[in-house]
This record gives C-alpha cells, structure tokens and sequence, in this order.
C-alpha cells in the first residue's frame, strides 16, 4: 500500500493544456501503471469537449468527476487561478489534492485552508513536487529516474532534496513506500505530523525520512506529534538551512519567518528529543538509517 | 515586498487612519524646509526597505529646522546598517521629516498570517516602542494574539474585550477599535503578510496615531495590485539579483569565491551549510527553477563568472523535469563560450541524463573536476577557493 492515494489512483489534472501541464502530464502518464498511467482527464475551462494527451477534457471539476470518477486531483494551473481550482476540486469532495504551482499567494491559501475545514478532502502543497508511489504512479512533477519501491517513506519541504535523498536510498537498496512533497509555503495543506501518522498506520511503510529546513512550523509539530506517544517505527530528518543569512527569502516562500521562529538548531533540538535521529546533510541519510 | 515608512503611511492614510504628518525629503535643505512647515519638533527617519532603524540611528529628533539639517546632512547618503538589513546596509536616499508627538503611553499592534491556524492574527501588546522584539523575546506573556477570521471577520465586541484585557485606557479604547479594524481591512485588502504599527501612540486627547508604520506586501499577489507593484524599488534591489529572477533564477548574492550552481531550494540550502561547515563562503545562493531554460540558466552562471571574487564554480544539480543535467551542461557552455574565465568547475550531478552532462563538460576549457559525492564536491570547491 501507499499513503493519500492507491496505486489504482483515477487521477484529473487541472491546468493540463498549457506549457508546464502537458510536458508534466505526459511525464507522468508515462510512468504510472495501467492505461494512461492513471490518469482519466483534464479541465481547463474553456476547453470542455476537446481531447489533449488523449484524455478528455472538461470545463470543469464537477463535470470531470461525473464522467470519469477521479479519486485524486493534481493541480498545474497559473498562480493567479491555482487557489480557485483547489477549491473546485475541494468542492467536488476529490479526496487527495496536489497542488505543484509554485507563487500561490498567503490569503489565496487561507482561503483555501478555510474551505478544507469540515471537508473530506486532503490537499497537498502548493510549491510541492507532489506524491509518488514507486513503480504504479505519479501524481507531481518529481524525478523518477531514481525511484525504487520498498520500505521507506518521505515528507519533504523541498523537491530537490527529496530526488537527491531517494537516489541515495535506492542506490543503498532502500526503496521507497510514498514520497510526499509538502510543499515550501507558509500557509499549505498536510504537513508533517498527517504524514507521519500515515506512514505509522502503513503496514508497507518502515521507517520515515523527515526532509525539513529553516522557517516555518512543519517541524515543530512533527516534534510535538513524536513526543506524544511511541511512533514503533524510525524516524530521520534532514534539516537543512543552517547558515541561511537572515531575512532573506532563498527560493521557499516559507523559509523565513518574520517573527523569527524556526531556526534549525530548535528544530533539531525538538526532534531530537523527540527519539528523531538527525542527518546533517544528505550523504548521511543512508548511513543514519542503517545505524 | 517591504514598504518604507512613507509608503506605508501613505497607506494607511488611504484607510483613515490617524498619522503625525510628515513629508519627504531628499536634501537636507529640504529636510530644513519641511521641518519650518511642521512648525515644531520633528523626528527625521532614514527611509530604508528594512527595520531596525531606531536602534541604529536611523530615527533621529529635531527640535528646530536647523536641527532638522543637521540630521538630513548627517543621514542622507550614507548607509545605514540595523539588524535587518545586510552587512553593508542600505543608502539612505530619502528621509521622512515628521511631527514629534508627545504621549507616555503607547500600544504594538500587528497583523500576520499564524502558520499553524493559517488564519490573518493580531498580535499586540500594551506597551510598544523600540527594541519590542527583545522585550517580547524576554517576556512573552506580554504579547497577545487574536485569530480573525480567514477573510478577516470578527466579532467587534470580542475583539473590545481583547483590547481590554490587553490594558487599553477605557477612553482610548474606541480610537484603538478603529484602527484596528482599519489596519485588518489594509491588510486583507492588499494582501499584505505583515502589517506592524510600534508605536501607536495613545494621545491626551484620547486619539490614537500610527507613530511608525511597517508593511510587507505578499510579492506573490502583486498580480492584484499593479499600483502596489509600481511602488517596489528596483534601484535598490541588486540588480544581479533581479537580472536572475527575469530569468527563472532564486539568486542572493554573497561576498565568497565559490560560485554555487544548484537547482531546488532545498538543495541549495544544504549545498550552503555544506560548504559552510568545510571552511569555505559561498559567493551567492542559486535555486535555478524548473522553467529555467539553457540560455537562462547560463545568464546566472554568467553571473558568477563576471563576479570577480569568483574563484571556483561548484555545480550541484539533481536532474529531473525539465532541469535535466544535460541543460545545465549546455547553459555552463553557453557561459564559457562568451567569457576568458577558465575558472575549475566542480561538477556534481545526479539524476535524469547525469553521465551525458558529465561527458559534456569535460569538453568545457575549464579545468574539471567531477567528484562522487557532494561532501567530495565541496571539499574539492573549498580547496580550490583557498588562495
């Protein structure tokens, strides 16, 4: 098994008809088992009624569902309409939400975390590479030249990172269960603490690898969920950001924060305490996980 | 985006918000002739895109016109550097010659987006003013929050009894309801991510003024608010920086000699720490983003190589997308092909084409190293760097 979503996912794709969602899309189709690698079809208003990468595509998140039954949404839209297709996908009750489209603004993302307050609906991201089951399918925008199923599941801040760290695990042997990008903004859907109690009620899922950096809260609260009761299985982290000058935003919207929380030494110090082992840059992952 | 105080002020103007009145001013003469037209004491402030300025001498107080010169000549063109602007600090073009004002009592007030509840929060305390921040991190029960709403709703008579247990005088509490709620209407309405008034003073007369005003707008929104937008100061940005950021590059620059080529944020802030930790100093910080073309991409490497300082280009790259090493291969030759700068490259890749990149750049003029790991890469920059 997987965590968020099956390897038999019907997966929609909004935004699918530009640049960015068709070279994406197609990638992704590529590699997911099973006809079309998943996927069942495409919205982009406007364009209801025509066919692109051979899915259909509709006007909207209502209708696609209706025909085609999806069970997971990616969402590649424009910024500026990126907020309005997760809440018609929330809408629709789509039960995992990725969103890959990076410079989402914060109140367009307050929103959209009001309107999944009481829904069914898990979202993941925005900025995130998304999910990937290893092997069956891909719902994001990550590198999979590295991939490897198995054991061990990710939640990451950065997408970079995690492609860096699962070609690490698989050239080691260790492949993967579910990696999951989180996303690098301040205000975003699942976090941390919801991964890792995934990951625990996972039965394919050994060990967890934590990838977080300076800013934000992600891992504060996967310190505070940790410290409440036994977790029965390992758990790393790889923080990174430790000698980021101050006050300056390096590419992750969420990496500094203006009242000047999230420093890494915290962060290590509360995940430590909280039975994490910690790697301190990404040639160690293997090895602490083997230790 | 950060606002300067005029700017800001300008602002909160728009939403009624009671100010001490000031001008702006570019020359000390003008400084002088603002501070006659006050009529009175004035406070003369560095306008800079940074806070901090009152522990660092960039707020100053005037009691006559003359007075008023003698800061102008004293501020204007120099730099001033607080402890949120970078090392070399930020030169002060343009001051604000404003009314001094009179009070003993005064509140911090600020709106931000609480990461954890993802809903806009006041924060406020009852008594504002400089160096706030150290005494907040002293005493932190002395800072309260108060969750609004996501569009920014709230219940006026619950955010009355906030303000009063915050120790709001019962006489200036209306005064302080009002800007309150005028300062959660700016902020949703311009979708700012940090709004902060420190000090609002609590007048005699049981008015309340915005003595200083700070406001971040969310870069991202900008798309909403092209007025706003019009208000951000190329000139002072770097504009190396801003040259990156045309061309799908995160870039801030530094002052070391290794030149770092990294994809992903992530990435490059462990690539960062890493190099760091080895005893070298990074002449800048790079996320190339996934959209970034070959020719893009060389305009950041073009970056670093007309950077003297540059001694050593560090490539650390995790091919997959449409960030294909290969692309990173052809934008480092790209870069090479217009430039006499055969300084060593350190390249690291992985990914989607790695071996094909790697194949690439040994054809580069360059002296080329291509080590297995990233800790063999940075200690090769590192060395490299070293005189």
């Amino acid at each position: 098994m997987a965590i968020l979503i099956t390897p038999d996912a019907r997966i929609l794709v909004q935004g699918m008809t530009g640049r960015a969602g068709t070279f994406y899309t197609r990638l992704a189709m590529e590699y997911g088992t099973g006809e079309a690698g998943g996927y069942v079809a495409g919205v982009t208003p406007g364009k209801g009624g025509t066919v692109h990468l051979g899915l259909p595509v509709f006007d909207t998140v209502a209708e696609a569902v209706a025909e085609t039954a999806p069970t997971a949404s990616i969402v590649l839209a424009p910024a500026p309409v990126a907020a309005n297709a997760m809440l018609e996908a929330i809408e629709a009750a789509i039960p995992t939400v990725v969103c890959v489209t990076e410079r989402v603004p914060v109140l367009d993302m307050v929103r959209v975390r009001d309107a999944l307050r009481g829904s069914e609906t898990v979202l993941v991201g925005p900025n995130s590479q998304g999910i990937l089951i290893p092997g069956a399918r891909k719902l994001g925008v990550m590198s999979t030249a590295d991939a490897l199923p198995g054991s061990i599941g990710i939640a990451a801040r950065s997408a970079s990172l995690t492609s860096e760290v699962v070609a690490r695990l698989s050239a080691a042997g260790m492949g993967q269960s579910t990696t999951i990008g989180i996303g690098g903004d301040p205000v975003h859907g699942t976090g941390f603490a919801h991964c890792l109690a995934l990951f625990r009620d996972d039965p394919d899922t050994g060990a967890v690898v934590l990838i977080g950096e300076l800013g934000g809260v992600e891992e504060e609260e996967a310190a505070d969920f940790l410290a409440a009761e036994p977790y029965g299985k390992p758990v790393i982290a790889l923080l990174v950001g430790r000698h980021a000058p101050d006050d300056r935003r390096m590419g992750h919207a969420g990496t500094v924060s203006v009242l000047g929380s999230g420093s890494i030494a915290q962060k290590t110090a509360l995940l430590e305490l909280a039975g994490v082992r910690i790697a301190a840059t990404p040639d160690d992952v293997v090895k602490v996980l083997r230790a | 985006m950060f606002l300067h105080e005029a700017q800001a002020k300008d602002l909160l103007a728009a939403y009624g918000i009671p100010l001490p009145g000031g001008l702006v001013a570019c020359t000390p003469d003008e400084a002088g002739r603002h501070a006659a037209a006050l009529d009175g004491a004035v406070a003369v402030k560095a306008l800079i895109h940074a806070g901090g300025r009152g522990l660092a001498g960039g707020v100053r107080f005037a009691a006559t016109p003359e007075e008023a010169v003698l800061c102008a000549e004293d501020m204007l063109g120099r730099a001033l550097v607080t402890a949120q602007t970078r090392s070399r600090g930020e030169v002060v073009d343009e001051i604000y010659i404003e009314r001094a004002l009179d009070f003993s009592r005064s509140l911090y007030l600020s709106i931000i987006v609480d990461q954890r509840r993802a809903v806009p929060t006041l924060i406020a305390a009852a008594e504002g003013g400089t160096a706030f921040e150290q005494r907040a991190m002293d005493a932190p029960a002395m800072v309260q929050k108060y969750p609004l709403g996501a569009d920014g709703g709230h219940n006026p008579a619950a955010l009355a009894a906030f303000l009063d247990m915050l120790g709001v005088p019962e006489k200036a509490a209306p005064a302080v309801l009002d800007v309150v709620e005028a300062l959660i209407r700016v902020f949703m309405e311009n979708d700012a991510t940090l709004i902060e008034v420190n000090p609002l003073a609590l007048m005699d007369n049981h008015t309340a003024v915005a003595v200083d005003a700070k406001i971040v707008l969310d870069g991202n929104a900008l798309f909403r608010h092209p007025d706003l937008g019009a208000l951000r100061d190329t000139a002072r940005t770097d504009e190396t920086e801003l040259l990156a950021q045309a061309n799908e590059i995160n870039f801030v620059r530094m002052d070391g000699a290794i030149g770092l080529v990294v994809n992903g944020a992530g990435l490059g802030l462990a690539t960062h720490d890493m190099v760091i930790e080895a005893g070298g100093r990074p002449a800048n910080f790079m996320d190339i983003r996934t959209m970034a073309t070959a020719g893009q991409i060389a305009t950041g490497i073009g970056i670093l190589l007309d950077d003297p300082g540059v001694r050593v280009l560090l490539v650390n790259v995790h091919g997959g997308g449409m960030t294909t090493c290969d692309r990173i291969s052809d934008a480092l030759a790209l870069a090479m092909q217009t430039r006499d700068r055969p300084v060593p490259v350190i390249f690291r890749v992985a990914g989607q084409n790695a071996q094909a990149a790697r194949e690439a750049v040994r054809a580069l003029p360059n002296p080329c190293i291509i080590p297995d790991t990233m800790s063999e890469a940075v200690r090769r920059a590192v060395a490299e760097a070293t005189p």
